[in-house]
């Protein structure tokens, strides 16, 4: 017995003492993460975030560096202060009292003792710094806008949120991210990649050198530059034709598909978002709900589209060969089906053919054609199938996969629908007629109706919108935006049609809209809309659509525009692409009278109605509309 | 002659001394292009200690056996003699006045003291007319471990002195009642649980666990009687009492933080915050060392901590995180094993020796080595409160690395001879 005592515990204690090493070194594993190590230290170095060029070289988006003096408190000696006050022009109060400041904050960690010095002052100071110890300069470097437009699809950067540093490994705390438009959509690409070193410290978190001789350390990528395909003169153009209107212009080169102008309005000047007055701006920007400045409605307002959509009735019919450019329809003012009535402002009993149905914009043409083109096939279903097909060809009901990180699908009703609705066989091509003048289930997107008018324009294909031009001097090879999308619709069915738009500006609706020497094809819209105020639902003026390309034997440009309550389709919203395409065909504009007409005209009255809680008047007064609680004003007051 | 060496004893001892230095380097390395036998830098000292020892090792080695027995009485009076001489030539290194300071060298006697005690013990112990089941001569036994002891305490190194309780492992082998070992395991045992769950749940433990024996015990003819159990839990209760009394008014707070640390009473973590910057600062950057290592460790040379100085006296008493940090858990593991082997291994040869002196002295070997590296091990995993003392054969020092490889240079010399000891 006496003998075991001590080769028992000894046993014992070995077994404890590995139980525990190996709880220390294999179970627990806190310390092993060396970026958590104490020792080491990862200094990180960034580079300089790509700059953005319009696509004609035109710098939109540029850096500029601040420059912040810092302090440690702990380590600063005595110093002349009268000097060190001269050279950064403050008095001796300013540097006592930021002195005190980041003393209570921290003697021993960094903080700001006076921020963004100027260029000059930043190079005077430099030379004598070494002078100062426990003063050195950061150098933070900043978006720099050489523009005021544009600021929905350049997005902006700011720092990142604990959301992205969870799902984002590369983000550390207080590094910037971009968000939203190309800033986020190219974030990689513009932000490169950072450097790191890391360097060895001792207890007394003194520098010995760098950690296992630099095996570890990455040199940074610089951030590469881009190219948008934005036009900044028209872009800026078209938000001035905007001003104090609601709505959005797309325009798009056809035959390439590039983003020529993306205008939402009311917008902001992209500088607000810039540094310390960031958070604040952004703020007010988000939380107007009513004008919506941070609201892209370019891509994500979704409108039924009105009269254009008669422009693919009748694609879809001439392709279906039910009807061909001959075919006459009369028009009794209107369209009679069943028990109900679709008006028209066609006079009662005008004889129309294609062309005239176009440029007229004749409700009667439509919906005949439409009807044709649904009952050609056994059962309404079928019917409803093609045209789906056919009209989902042209981009419309879905996403279009363009290049920025926002959008919306809009809508194309297809047969399950009306099934769900009606009952499988128990609805009629006359249920969904609406479908035939874009009233109906349809909606699109301002870029979805641009990217029909490119279609249209291209004779029947497509290339996928993109707003990316070129990648620091290679061109983009993106295999998406290379790719051709062929509709449904034979090429040699579109020239009917864009003869007929062509006239919208000759002879049709759009006649008083000219521009002289340009050919232009298009088509007026308005769109019914209803808002909700205060839970109440209430119709307003028609949007104002537009849509267009010119030249007409060589699209350079196709656009769609539409302005909230703006009324007819020519009245603001051809105005303004008439304009638009005048700018971007010619560089000036001869139409000085539209020009003034748009840039003078103002909708905030327009916009102030439902919120005046007064009877208002819509469509030119044709309507009135009562709020609900004017009402019961007007009965309180009469007793 | 030679074959007669426990070669499987001088093969770990060698190996341990082999990756002590390797770990020495490494934790006062400053860099590249110095000769390993720089002088400037600790690791060529220390690689010159062992150069020394290994000639001690053949002058120890080369000496009568029957020196050791004979002269062992005039080794101790004059290790005595040294350690009191450090009262008037004593030269003092980091507040404790343990050296001799001779030319450049310094040399620490308490460091050879242990080995003297173990020879002058085991030739007291061994002597036919000792009987330590008495009084007197277990007294006698006492006063040689404790004379050592009391004249080291007040240089002040109290770890060292400590050491010398390891010799009762050696008086419990040779016949010394069992009941003194166990009076001092509980007596810890008590001191521990009243500062973890106060007095009055240790009280109501202790008679609990009593009337237990109590009952189970019943028909032992050994059984206590109910008058002696009162009188051992009344006893448990008094020293519970004076245990807290003593850890609240007697204490400094800085002794009441070192035991908070060790049985891990305070779970305010600003408070504990507190404790890892200032008593336990050494135990936890050593404990984030070794855990930092993982099972590989970061390789030789490339541990972050060590290089950046953040475990204190690292290439001392601390020695054994850098093991942890380079090597990792195959490098910890291995050293643990080395020393268990030796230890067993010592014990082993202890009890084939043929002498009483020989098989004394071999257990004095184990069990110095033994508490040496249960306390410092214990110490650097943070299982034990912080008490200096160094790893065996491990830690930098020419007088401790000296003392141990005669301590066990000796006992192999012994028993190389056992043959011959008629």
């Amino acid at each position: 017995m006496r003998k075991f005592l001590l080769s028992s515990i000894i046993i014992i204690l070995a077994i404890i003492y590995i139980g525990r090493l190996s709880y220390l070194q294999l179970v627990d594993s806190s310390s092993q993460n060396p970026l958590d190590d104490t020792a080491i230290k990862a200094v990180y170095d960034y580079p300089e975030r790509g700059h953005i060029y319009d696509r004609n070289k035109n710098l939109l988006v540029a850096n500029q560096a601040f420059y912040d003096v810092m302090v440690i408190p702990r380590e600063v000696k005595p110093l002349d202060t009268l000097e060190f006050c001269q050279l950064l022009n403050i008095t001796k109060e300013d540097f006592d009292s930021k002195y005190k400041k980041a003393y209570t904050y921290s003697p021993r960690l960094p903080s700001v003792f006076l921020p963004q010095l100027s260029k000059k002052e930043y190079a005077t100071f430099q030379e004598k710094m070494r002078k100062y110890e426990g003063f050195y300069i950061q150098k933070r470097s900043l978006r720099h806008y050489m523009t005021d437009a544009g600021s929905n699809f350049l997005g902006y950067i700011s720092e990142v949120n604990e959301r992205d540093l969870k799902n984002k490994p590369y983000y550390q705390s207080g590094e910037l991210i971009g968000r939203q438009g190309v800033e986020q959509e190219y974030e990689e690409i513009l932000r490169g990649r950072k450097g790191v070193k890391f360097i060895q410290k001792d207890r007394f978190n003194r520098v010995i050198g760098p950690y296992k001789n630099g095996m570890y350390d990455t040199l940074p990528d610089q951030g590469k530059d881009i190219r948008l395909t934005i036009d900044n003169a028209l872009q800026k153009y078209g938000e001035e034709l905007m001003v104090n209107k609601r709505g959005g212009i797309v325009a798009i080169e056809p035959s390439s598909g590039e983003i020529l102008a993306l205008v939402t309005a009311p917008s902001y000047d992209p500088e607000l978002l810039v540094g310390r007055k960031r958070s604040k701006n952004y703020t007010e920007l988000y939380y107007d709900s009513i004008a919506k400045p941070t609201y892209d409605r370019g891509l994500l307002a979704q409108y039924p589209p009105g009269s254009p959509f008669k422009t693919l009735n009748a694609l879809i019919g001439l392709q279906e060969g039910v009807i061909d450019e001959n075919t006459t329809f009369t028009c009794y003012h209107g369209y009679k089906y069943g028990r109900r009535f679709m008006g028209c402002h066609c006079p009662s009993g005008s004889r129309n053919n294609l062309d005239r149905g176009i440029y007229e914009s004749c409700n009667a043409y439509f919906a005949n054609t439409y009807r044709r083109i649904i009952e050609k096939y056994p059962t309404a279903a079928e019917g409803m199938g093609v045209w789906e097909k056919h009209i989902r060809s042209f981009g419309l009901g879905d996403y279009l996969g363009y290049d920025l990180p926002i959008g919306k699908s809009g809508k194309v009703p297809s047969p399950e629908y009306y099934n769900r609705a009606y009952g499988e066989n128990r609805w009629y091509s006359t249920f969904t007629l609406s479908n035939a003048i874009g009233q109906g289930e349809v909606l699109t997107t301002p870029i979805q109706l641009a990217n029909m008018t490119a279609t249209i324009a291209n004779r029947g294909y497509y290339y996928t919108p993109h707003i990316i031009k070129s990648i620091e001097n290679d061109t983009i090879d993106i295999h998406k935006f290379k790719t051709k999308h062929q509709t449904t619709i034979d090429p040699e069915h579109f020239e009917p049609v864009i003869k007929g738009m062509n006239d919208v500006f000759i002879k049709g609706t759009a006649k008083w809209i000219q521009i002289p020497d340009i050919s232009i094809a298009g088509k007026t819209g308005t769109a019914e809309n209803f808002v909700k105020v205060d839970g109440q639902r209430m119709q307003l003026t028609d949007h104002s659509i537009f849509i267009a390309f010119a030249p007409v034997e060589d699209p350079k440009i196709a656009i769609a525009v539409f302005v909230e309550n703006g009324y007819w389709g020519s009245r603001w919203a051809g105005r303004i692409a008439g304009l638009m395409i005048e700018k971007y065909i010619k560089g000036e504009i001869t139409r000085k009278d539209m020009e003034k007409f748009v840039l003078e005209g103002s909708l905030q009255e327009e916009y102030e109605k439902p919120y005046s809680k007064k009877p208002f008047s819509i469509n030119d007064g044709k309507k009135m509309i009562i709020p609900e609680s004017s009402t019961e004003n007007k009965v309180s007051a009469a007793q | 002659m030679i074959k007669k060496f426990d070669w499987l004893t001088i093969l770990i001892y060698f190996l341990l001394v082999a990756i002590g230095w390797i770990n020495i380097y490494s934790a006062t390395y400053k860099g590249p292009d110095e000769s390993i036998f720089n002088l400037n830098e600790l690791y060529g000292k220390q690689m010159m200690f062992i150069i020394a020892s290994v000639v001690m090792i053949v002058i120890v080695l080369s000496i009568e056996a029957k020196f050791y027995e004979r002269f062992s009485s005039v080794i101790y009076l004059a290790s005595l003699l040294l350690l009191l001489g450090l009262f008037v030539f004593g030269k003092n290194i980091n507040g404790a006045t343990s050296w001799y300071a001779i030319g450049g060298m310094t040399l620490q006697p308490s460091e050879f003291a242990k080995a003297a005690t173990a020879l002058a013990l085991s030739k007291y112990l061994s002597d036919i007319q000792t009987n330590i089941l008495e009084f007197k001569g277990l007294m006698r036994a006492v006063i040689i471990i404790a004379l050592p002891a009391l004249i080291i305490i007040p240089q002040p190194d109290p770890g060292s002195a400590l050491v010398y309780a390891s010799f009762f492992f050696v008086l419990h082998r040779e016949g010394l009642s069992p009941w003194y070992l166990m009076i001092g395991f509980v007596a810890v045992l008590l001191f521990a649980l009243t500062l973890m769950f106060g007095t009055i749940w240790v009280s109501l433990g202790t008679a609990l666990l009593l009337t237990l024996i109590y009952f189970v015990s019943k028909k032992s003819k050994k059984r206590l009687s109910i008058l002696q159990l009162t009188g051992i839990l009344l006893v448990s209760i008094v020293f519970s009492y004076s245990v807290n009394f003593i850890f609240e008014n007697v204490f400094e707070q800085r002794h009441r933080d070192r035991f908070s640390l060790w049985l891990r009473l305070e779970d305010d973590p600003a408070k504990l915050e507190t404790i890892r910057r200032t008593i336990g600062y050494n135990t936890y950057q050593s404990e984030s060392a070794i855990g930092s290592g993982g099972l590989m460790g970061k390789g030789f040379l490339e541990g972050t901590r060590t290089k950046g100085d953040f475990v204190p006296e690292q290439h001392t008493d601390y020695i054994f995180s850098t093991v942890g940090e380079e090597w990792g858990f195959i490098g910890t593991a291995t050293v643990v094993l080395l020393f268990t082997i030796l230890i067993l291994r010592l014990q082993y040869l202890a009890e084939r020796q043929k002498s009483a002196f020989s098989r004394m002295y071999g257990y004095s070997v184990a069990a110095i080595i033994f508490f040496h590296f249960a306390i410092n091990i214990g110490m650097v995993i943070g299982l034990l409160p912080t008490i200096g003392i160094p790893l065996p054969f491990f830690s930098y020092g020419g007088s401790g690395l000296m003392g141990f490889t005669i301590l066990l240079f000796i006992f192999i010399k012994l028993d190389a001879n056992r043959i011959n000891e008629w």
